[in-house]
């Protein structure tokens, strides 16, 4: 068995030595150019004068580029055609690109892109969502609110609990900043591209030099991190190295700088979230009221994708008889906020877990109690439907919690953490948990789809290709086992190749957490379609039935006999058996009306939960998580170890965004925290000191690949309970419910201390 | 000064920098055609580029994306391609980073593997400060550690002989191996500016004092970001590090006097018995690929309003000394910072070191961050209090990040010597924080946070001179 073997990444090796080739390892044809952008300084601003004698003067300058020589100019935007390549007339965000400068050198290109005398005519720049919502800038013509019962029932509550917190949007921070290659070709154009999704590169750059798609090829071995960061963002970079590929005739490769990468592209979309719920005196969920008033930057990217998941993870685990979402999405002139890991599901989630626990403080219950009091009906017992009118048929988050309580020995350290804190007059302790219900599948339903293809050769060496895209994720080295477990085979036997749209065509993004789940799917198709006309044949040759063939241990064995496998290609091949096939793969059962806010958009949720404990200084606000205990639900885990490396990285990441990941702009709309001096993802010390992590591997009631769960995203939700450890420490120091910020860094939690200290 | 002669993955190498900036980084990619060093930031933050460099000194981990190919003159560059054996075999770390799942999306692997073969070729086990300047988005590091651990307990292997090899060139006098010194010249003609390497304070003196409107680079990892970041051309510079003599630690008395380039690492461990809160201070200050390479004079000159060194040297009541040609002159530290970036130093004028008490137990350096490895100071307080027979009989407290220069907090002071050491001469003295500090709001922390964790901080200085717990790094689960 290869599915569910705990095997390296299958790049481990070429990782450690050096020899794992990005974009920027690939050599290119000589006399290769470098692109870099000249970047807006305004928020908002005419342009009402561009001089570029400077830069088209500097060293090293071959081309510059910008709205008065590119009078077709191409758009980069993934959704609507709202995003000029570079800007026409106005600038709309403080990092806009302006213009494009195409050198002999990287540093050249650089350099010059700071020698451009910009006139600018500045207008009102909108930079946070009160600013917007009062001016009525959105997408959409108004709010998007779904709603299930009366809301009005909140006056039968018991209790009622109010609120609004901000939650901090996040920087991708993949270690691999943006990177395109343009290589001309006698009819075409040849992209390689760290991105999440060749098939939009290969669909943009085909729009902006008026060819088929058919003429680009895009060709994508693996990225240094994704995140989400790479589904849409690397458009920009692609497009300008295919045009000025194709105005040169030379290799054009463009490489962000990382402060020019942090300045230009979007980050996770903040939000505020105003809340009003009402629940009985057990704490039972009446009504729950919320608006979102979402930062979605200048341009609309896949804004309305993001705000519609959030809507959608609002009720997380929990059945909410009344419930109303209001969700603006408000323009704002800052970078265009897109995906991140999460895809607004995180934000939707923290915005309910804040509900509970004031609920529970109110009540002066553990936030646990009041959670299983409000649980989704569990797997088996006659189902509950979503806010959106789909069935939870599935929900273990009661298994999940009785096994992560007793594991994590939670109760105990509850009432250990209430001891220490009695005696700890500036040091205060917190714990939390929290359960975590993420929905699988693309919301845009028809993106669920994938296709694959897998050779076998000759001398019965395997290939396979497919529409994901390998981000660190591990996707290759799971489709390989999957494809290996087909033909009886071990996973380094089948031989993983770059996602290339060459080869397969109309791919998805390698996002919403669905890469092994539809190109595992679609390359187990093509295997098994091989492998069915090998059982065939041999079958035949043997006078037995097709379906008494085993593939198995690197044999083949039919009627009796046992054959190597390789034998068996070989005689397949000269009997002229295909020995190529296409897989594909579309997700059965889903639908989904998003402007009803009705439907099945899931095929299925993954779950899981996780404790944190944190400590706070009440004098700095400083924190640190202390432990941390994860049960995570990865259905039959395809490689447990791929998937606790998940699990893990996802918590850190998660736990990072609402603790040190802070961004700032400051009133000319500059982004502030452009680099990692000023922006802090979590180091090295930052992981829990004791980091338990355990997946529940029952078997997915959907017939998934191997009955797998997707992994990718649903564990980064397991970082709130940092977030609600550390409120939880705040309430240590006074009566009131904590008003905190995320993140919570050290001046937030402070503030929050003071107020509470204050009431 | 032409060239510049290195081992470079044990073999050597002699090379014309394009100009005295350009980076090691650059060289290996896009020179010596090493693409498995990579660039994830470019300013010395998030340790991909790590490299090994070893010299007499022994084998450290640098940041190659800030460091100048004249640093490395007469030194041993060890790169992840040059880790493995020379029949292809794996060194500890790598074999541990695979069988421990410590990479994933593997772009910041190389760095982390340079680092933790350093750090296992040095015994360091403490992975928390050995690893504080790789950072990974992938992992959330769990796996990193556990290969870490993993491979501290396998031998060093013997093909990393780096410093055998500097040692055997050192004493058969080789000036190619050893740190040579060069003389004064550009790169690239004539007509390029000078570009100087002294190997004596003398010989800096008389240079610095005939180009007064040079730079003087130490470890670069400040100056290197004006390349990197600022895209500047630097004109005359000077490489300081082969003046040995500014880099003795020397105990005199009751002093001790560090010379200007003591890297901030050499530092810490020289401190660790002597002021352990500095020291510990000093194990947040960067990471260690910039304690390896920043140096204590340079974290003054600079006159930087954030750099950790001022605050707690102000506190201890460290005396600078300065050199001008042949005159030395010696200032108390807080005259020096006059104004923001503006400090007392005339034109050829340089910090050739300091000197501090070699005792002073009532120091306590607390700084605060967003994250705590590896980050710049919020505010830094540093408070140095004597007290006898329950009166405050002196007082020295200094912030950093609170005012345009690392300060004395006076009217603090003022209120409270002489009076009794107690919570309430503290809660009188916190009015005197804002007459001290009008601190600035920017994107580490807001102006209120600022002067409110200033007044703070004192609170904790009392609670921890008393021995009670102030600290979450003291706090398990």
């Amino acid at each position: 068995m290869t599915i569910g073997a705990s095997l390296p990444h299958d790049s481990a090796p070429l990782h450690v030595t050096g020899q794992a080739r990005y974009v920027d390892d690939v050599p290119l044809p000589e006399g290769a150019l470098h692109l870099a952008f000249g970047l807006s300084t305004e928020a908002h601003a005419d342009i009402t004068a561009l001089d570029l004698t400077q830069v088209r003067a500097a060293p090293g300058v071959v081309a510059v580029f910008s709205a008065q020589n590119l009078p077709d100019m191409p758009d980069v935007s993934p959704t609507v055609h709202d995003e000029p390549l570079l800007a026409v007339g106005k600038v709309h965000y403080a990092g806009q690109p302006v213009f494009l400068i195409v050198a002999q050198s990287h540093l050249q290109a650089r350099k010059a892109a700071r020698l451009a005398k910009i006139t600018y005519a500045p207008l009102p720049a909108l930079l946070t969502v009160e600013q917007a919502l009062a001016a009525n800038s959105r997408f959409e013509q108004g709010p998007i609110i779904w709603s299930r019962g009366d809301v009005a029932d909140m006056a039968k509550a018991a209790v009622v609990v109010e609120g609004e917190f901000e939650v901090g949007g996040q920087e991708h921070f993949y270690l691999e900043g943006q990177i395109a290659a343009a290589i001309p070709q006698e009819d075409g154009m040849h992209i390689i591209a760290s991105t999440q999704h060749p098939t939009e590169i290969q669909h943009k750059v085909a729009h902006a030099l008026h060819l088929p798609m058919s003429a680009v090829r895009v060709e994508m071995r693996r990225m240094g991190g994704g995140f989400g960061g790479k589904e849409s963002q690397g458009n920009a970079l692609a497009v300008a190295c295919a045009v000025a590929a194709h105005a040169t005739g030379k290799p054009c490769k463009m490489r962000y700088d990382r402060d020019d990468d942090m300045v230009i592209t979007g980050k996770r979309h903040d939000l505020k979230i105003r809340y009003k719920a009402g629940a009985d005196a057990e704490g039972r969920l009446i009504a729950v009221d919320f608006t979102h008033l979402v930062r979605c930057g200048y341009s609309q990217d896949l804004s309305l994708a993001v705000a519609d998941r959030a809507m959608l993870h609002a009720d997380n685990c929990y059945w909410i008889p009344n419930i109303r979402i209001e969700s603006h999405r408000l323009k704002t002139n800052t970078q265009s906020a897109t995906a991140y890991r999460g895809f607004g599901g995180p934000q939707g989630i923290v915005g309910i877990e804040r509900v509970i626990d004031h609920l529970a403080h109110h009540l002066h219950l553990d936030p646990v109690t009041v959670m299983q009091r409000n649980l989704y009906a569990p797997m088996g017992s006659a189902p509950q439907t979503t806010p959106y009118g789909m069935e939870v048929d599935d929900s273990i988050t009661d298994q999940i919690l009785d096994r992560l309580m007793a594991t994590s020995d939670y109760q105990a350290r509850r009432k250990a953490v209430a001891a220490f804190n009695a005696t700890s007059p500036i040091l205060k302790k917190g714990i939390a948990l929290t359960p975590v219900k993420f929905g699988i599948s693309f919301t845009l339903t028809f993106l669920n789809q994938a296709g694959a293809l897998v050779h076998v050769y000759q001398d019965g060496s395997v290939i396979v290709n497919h529409g994901g895209t390998e981000m660190g994720q591990g996707l290759n080295q799971k489709v390989a086992q999957v494809t290996a477990q087909v033909f009886g085979l071990t996973s380094v036997q089948v031989k993983i190749t770059a996602a290339d749209t060459g080869k397969v065509p109309n791919t998805s993004a390698t996002a919403a957490s669905s890469g092994s789940d539809l190109n595992g799917k679609a390359a187990e198709n093509a295997a098994l379609a091989i492998r069915d006309r090998l059982s065939a044949f041999i079958a035949d040759k043997h006078g037995v039935e097709p379906q008494t063939v085993r593939f198995k241990d690197g044999q083949v064995r039919v009627g009796g006999e046992v054959y190597d496998f390789a034998r068996v290609i070989a005689w397949a091949y000269q009997a002229r058996v295909s020995l190529s096939s296409t897989g594909f793969y579309a997700t059965p059962k889903i639908n989904w009306d998003r402007v009803k806010g009705q439907g099945r958009p899931f095929l299925y949720f993954a779950y899981g939960a996780s404790v944190t404990e944190v400590v706070i200084d009440t004098l700095t606000g400083e924190n640190r998580i202390l432990r941390c205990d994860i049960l995570h639900d990865t259905g039959t885990s395809l490689n447990p170890v791929l998937d606790i490396g998940q699990v893990e990285g996802a918590y850190v990441q998660g736990a990072g965004w609402l603790t040190t990941e802070e961004l700032v702009w400051n009133a000319k709309g500059h982004l502030t925290t452009h680099a990692p001096s000023t922006y802090k993802i979590p180091a090295v010390s930052d992981r829990p000191p004791i980091f338990n992590v355990d997946l529940w591997t029952v078997p997915n009631a959907e017939d998934t690949v191997g009955k797998s769960k997707a992994v990718g995203e649903p564990p980064f939700n397991l970082g709130i309970s940092a977030f609600m450890a550390i409120s939880h420490a705040i309430s240590a120091c006074g009566p009131a419910y904590p008003a905190l910020n995320a993140p919570a860094t050290a001046e937030r939690v402070l503030m929050a201390v003071q107020r509470v200290q204050d009431v | 000064m032409t060239q510049v002669t290195f081992l470079l993955n044990g073999a050597p190498v002699c090379v014309t920098p394009a100009n005295p900036s350009q980076t090691l980084l650059d060289y290996l990619r896009e020179t010596a055609g090493l693409k498995g060093t990579k660039e994830g930031c470019n300013e010395g933050d998030c340790g991909a580029c790590t490299v090994m460099v070893t010299d007499a000194q022994g084998a450290r981990a640098l940041n190659a994306c800030i460091l100048f190919l004249p640093q490395l003159q007469g030194k041993a560059i060890r790169t992840v391609e040059g880790l493995t054996g020379p029949n292809g075999e794996a060194h500890p770390v790598q074999t541990a980073m695979i069988a421990h799942h410590g990479s994933q999306c593997g772009f910041c692997t190389p760095g982390f593997v340079m680092s933790m073969a350093t750090a296992q070729l040095n015994g360091d086990a403490d992975h928390d400060t050995t690893l504080a300047g790789n950072l990974c988005r992938c992992t959330g590091y769990a796996p990193i550690i556990r290969a870490a651990q993993a491979a501290q307990t396998q031998p060093v292997p013997d093909w990393l002989n780096d410093a055998s090899f500097i040692r055997a060139q050192i004493s058969s006098g080789d000036p190619k191996g050893a740190e040579s010194p060069l003389g004064a010249g550009g790169f690239g003609g004539a007509s390029s500016p000078p570009v100087f390497r002294p190997a004596s304070s003398d010989a800096l003196a008389d240079w610095y004092l005939a180009n007064p409107l040079a730079t003087l680079i130490a470890g670069a990892t400040d100056v290197g970001l004006w390349v990197t970041k600022q895209l500047r051309d630097l004109g005359p510079v000077a490489f300081l590090n082969g003046v040995t003599d500014l880099q003795q630690i020397e105990r005199q008395g009751a002093l001790v006097h560090i010379g200007a380039g003591v890297t901030v690492e050499a530092l810490r461990k020289a401190l660790l018995p002597l002021h352990p809160s500095f020291a510990a201070m000093l194990q947040r200050y960067g990471s260690t690929q910039v304690r390896n390479a920043a140096t204590i004079g340079g974290n003054i000159a600079n006159g930087s309003p954030i750099g950790d060194g001022p605050p707690a040297l102000i506190a201890l009541g460290a005396t600078l000394h300065l050199r001008r040609g042949g005159d030395m002159r010696s200032i108390p530290l807080e005259s020096f910072f006059l104004d923001y970036r503006k400090q007392d130093r005339r034109a050829g004028e340089f910090v050739a070191g300091i000197s501090i008490p070699a005792q002073a137990p009532a120091l306590r350096c607390y700084k605060i961050s967003k994250r705590f490895d590896q980050d710049i100071s919020a505010l830094c307080g540093c408070f140095n209090v004597t007290v006898d027979a329950g009166q405050v009989t002196a007082a020295r407290i200094a912030f950093g990040g609170m005012a345009g220069i690392s300060k004395r907090a006076a009217h603090v002071e003022a209120a409270l010597v002489g009076q009794p050491w107690s919570l309430q001469t503290l809660k009188a003295a916190t009015a005197a924080f804002a007459q001290d500090f009008q601190p600035l709001s920017d994107m580490r922390a807001s102006a209120d946070y600022r002067l409110l964790t200033a007044q703070n901080l004192l609170t904790r200085y009392f609670h921890d001179l008393s021995g009670q717990p102030v600290s979450v790094q003291q706090v398990h689960a």
